[in-house]
């Protein structure tokens, strides 16, 4: 068994005459679309919360581990090896967090996150690099054994406490906050007003800066430096080579075993840091079950960005935000969203009609309709639905976009020293 | 010579889950010793327990519950498909099973059939949606299947609470309208003394599935296809398999057996889907399917072991020692059982090698000597 699996449905991709570049200026246009879009669909449906600063604070915070772990798995990828072990080593992550924060104080408790993302990303790497074996049985077997680990030392260490159990531990110190000067009460003022686009940009800009927990700061310094380690240094051009032609890095004498096992070690270490921000900073305490598959929508956030690291926090963003929106007034916040949901389907639909790509824009136009009767009809969500208002957005992102996607050529082979 | 070679390959394959299993014990051995517990001590609980034979339906029940989840698992990995959405592809076939079977009421061979085919329609629907994305839109299906898990909780969630539910006596669950008797499938009294608790009267279904998904990947021009594609893609496009076809009817196949998987508890013990019921089993089912290799008598070992310390464990609470533990040795059974038959394929891989360069060596005629391969 190969852990890519079949790769069906994906045709090679077609050379195109214009090559579309993703600069800075593209981003920014597109962030400033999508605030328009959510702006009119806040003005329309009168949710409020779609851009309070409440809701976009608490969207960078649920966006924090799930980028943690979808970095996670951009290096290991980049390096050739599949981690669906990533909620595991997250799972760890939340137990490790916990533990020392409990003990000692919340930033020993973000490092021994990691530590314990380390440990899960060292079996990992025993077995797939040394042992070969296949890179999506290893990441399910590191799931079950972290979740039985965890589990186990709980009830050794935390049942015995005031406030803690055999699933949870007792309340953990948490991290300082920092905002930019200045910028809070005109902010604060502007967004009261509810204008249109102005109050928006006005709810986005102070969610981002005003009372931001200093380990999201970390986490977002934590990106660029991946970026830069990545792309920007020799170290980071021979790890993702060994994920596109082990091969052709060994025959350069690359070490590809050492670099497989850096990057994979790494992948561990922050998917454990991001398991300690959840117990640290969301949670304020470990509770079993807390990573609530986050691993994987990590892994579905980097995927979504095509395996890289900005599009990787891109989808994070937008997948933390379904997550924070469900919990703020979730029932009309995610009816809200379905408008916007049928808006874009129809600009998918428009854009496939002008491509004379009639079928998909038939699809996605019913699709579209479907939403927006949807809409129309009903008032609120029921709330079963919203706790899944992220997954569905991933399952649909990803319906959208896996095909125009490119993974590393050699992520989830076997590669074997001499074997080529 | 032919029957020397055959003891070793049944030698080597045996000796992959066995390794693991050893190395696992004396895992959690150390684990429980650093934990200040006796491992001999937790070991003949699990066996004490086990020899009682109220825990020996247990271990059977769960064991039927367990074979069908890994045989559903084990479809797809046949064929380089990961069905990680076992787990909501039951739970949803079992919660729609039970409302139908709880309102209407046919004669009891009919009544159990439309029920089993409600689960069987619906498992394999909900794994449909996972190989439509994968053969339209190139979605991979571990992530789409792990996905729909999460949906299917909360549109079970939303179906039970908002239209199905009627209060269950004497508590503050809430389930479906009980099947009635005609839909309900009487217990076997396999076990002597097991006073009330009887076995799952369709642990015949776990019979057929592994008999069924025996005969279909080995009998089959079908299975021949499924595994020639799971082996190399390329060479079974070019032997003129339509893979994207293969692809949607496997997972088809993968969750209509999935949705089989509550059936013996809701039709033997359960009678309603209530919140209560079961979860999690898809999840095991990939653990039993990986320990047993795809093989059904291997994976009806695996099931047994599974259900062994699943219903023993419950005794080592009462010993002071933290049930949990069970997990962990489960796990490293896993992971070391995948270990393990990667190190005796190379080992056996060394092996072939040696004996055929032996062989070549031996028989190369005397003019040439550079013959033999290195």
């Amino acid at each position: 068994m190969t852990a890519s699996g079949l790769t069906v449905g994906a045709p090679p991709e077609a050379p195109r005459a214009v090559r579309f570049r993703l600069t800075w200026r593209v981003w920014l246009l597109v962030v400033l679309m999508f605030l328009l879009l959510l702006s009119f669909v806040r003005v329309v449906s009168d949710a409020n919360d779609l851009t309070s600063s409440g809701a976009i604070g608490a969207s960078l915070a649920a966006a924090v581990p799930i980028a943690m772990a979808g970095l996670g798995g951009l290096w290991s990828e980049r390096a050739g090896v599949v981690n669906i072990g990533l909620e595991g080593m997250m799972i760890l992550g939340t137990w490790f967090g916990a533990y020392a924060a409990f003990n000692w104080g919340p930033w020993q408790g973000v490092v021994f996150g990691a530590v314990g993302g380390v440990l899960g990303g060292l079996v990992h790497a025993i077995a797939t690099v040394t042992f070969g074996v296949d890179h999506i049985v290893s990441g399910v077997a590191i799931n079950i054994l972290a979740l039985g680990w965890t589990r186990y030392l709980t009830s050794l260490t935390f049942a015995d406490y005031p406030g803690g159990g055999d699933t949870q531990s007792p309340p953990l110190p948490t991290i300082g906050t920092m905002s930019l000067p200045g910028l809070d009460d005109p902010l604060s003022d502007l967004e009261k007003k509810h204008w249109f686009f102005v109050s928006d940009l006005a709810g986005l800009l102070r969610g981002l800066t005003a009372n931001v927990s200093q380990l999201i700061v970390v986490a977002a310094l934590l990106i660029v430096l991946s970026y830069f380690v990545l792309w920007r240094t020799a170290f980071g051009l021979r790890l993702r080579s060994c994920g596109e032609s082990p091969v052709a890095a060994e025959s350069l004498g690359v070490n590809v075993y050492f670099y497989k096992y850096v990057a994979v070690l790494v992948s561990g270490g922050l998917a454990g840091v991001g398991g300690a921000f959840l117990a640290i900073v969301s949670g304020n305490l470990y509770r079993e079950g807390q990573t609530g598959g986050r691993g994987f929508i990590g892994l579905a956030a980097m995927i979504f960005g095509n395996w890289r690291p900005a599009g990787m926090a891109a989808g994070a963003g937008i997948f933390g935000y379904t997550d924070a929106l469900q919990l703020r007034s979730g029932d009309t916040s995610i009816h809200a969203l379905l408008l916007l949901i049928a808006l874009l389907l129809f600009a998918v639909a428009a854009w496939h009609f002008s491509r004379l790509n009639r079928r998909w824009a038939t699809v996605a136009a019913i699709l579209g309709g479907v939403t927006l009767g949807t809409y129309l009809v009903s008032d609120t969500v029921p709330g079963q639905f919203t706790s899944a208002a992220p997954h569905i957005t991933t399952l649909l992102v990803l319906a959208l976009a896996a095909q125009r996607l490119r993974m590393p050529k050699a992520d989830g082979l076997p590669y074997r020293r001499g074997g080529g | 010579m032919a029957a020397r070679f055959e003891l070793r390959r049944i030698g080597l394959a045996l000796a992959a889950p066995l390794l693991a299993v050893a190395f696992a014990a004396l895992l959690t051995s150390i684990v429980l010793l650093i934990a200040g517990d006796s491992p001999s001590g937790a070991l003949t609980t699990l066996v004490d327990a086990a020899k009682r034979p109220r825990i020996q339906v247990q271990i059977l029940n769960l064991a039927t519950l367990y074979y069908l989840s890994a045989i559903a698992v084990a479809i797809g990995f046949r064929m380089n498909l990961f069905n990680i959405g076992v787990d909501g592809q039951y739970r949803l076939a079992a919660l729609l099973a039970a409302e139908v079977g709880g309102v209407i009421s046919l004669p009891a061979p009919l009544h159990v059939t439309v029920i089993l085919l409600t689960a069987i329609a619906v498992g394999a629907a909900w794994a449909g949606i996972a190989g439509l994305l994968k053969v339209t839109r190139g979605v991979s299906e571990v992530i789409s299947t792990i996905m729909l898990n999460t949906i299917a909780t909360a549109l079970g969630a939303w179906l039970l609470t908002e239209h199905f539910s009627v209060p269950v006596a004497g508590s503050n669950n809430i389930g479906t309208k009980p099947i009635a008797a005609s839909g309900q499938v009487p217990g076997i009294s396999l076990i002597p003394d097991a006073h009330k608790s009887k076995v799952f009267g369709l642990i015949f279904l776990a019979v057929i599935a592994g008999v069924g998904y025996s005969v279909l990947l080995n009998r089959t021009r079908f299975g021949f296809d499924l595994r020639a594609t799971g082996r190399s893609e390329t060479a079974a496009v070019a032997s003129g398999v339509n893979v994207k076809r293969m692809v949607l009817i496997t997972m088809l196949l993968s969750g209509a057996v999935a949705g089989l998987v509550g059936m013996p508890q809701l039709l033997g013990a359960s009678y309603s889907y209530s919140l209560d019921f079961p979860t999690g089993i898809g999840f095991t089912g990939i653990a039993i399917a990986l320990l047993g290799r795809n093989n059904p008598i291997g994976i009806a070992l695996g099931a047994l072991l599974w259900g062994f310390l699943d219903a023993s464990s419950v005794a080592l609470d009462l010993e002071g020692i933290s049930k949990e533990i069970v997990v962990i040795m489960q796990g490293t059974i896993v992971l070391s059982v995948v270990i393990a038959y990667e190190l005796v394929r190379r080992y056996g891989i060394a092996q072939e090698q040696r004996r055929v360069s032996r062989d070549l060596s031996a028989g190369a005629p005397a003019g040439e000597p550079e013959g033999a391969p290195a």
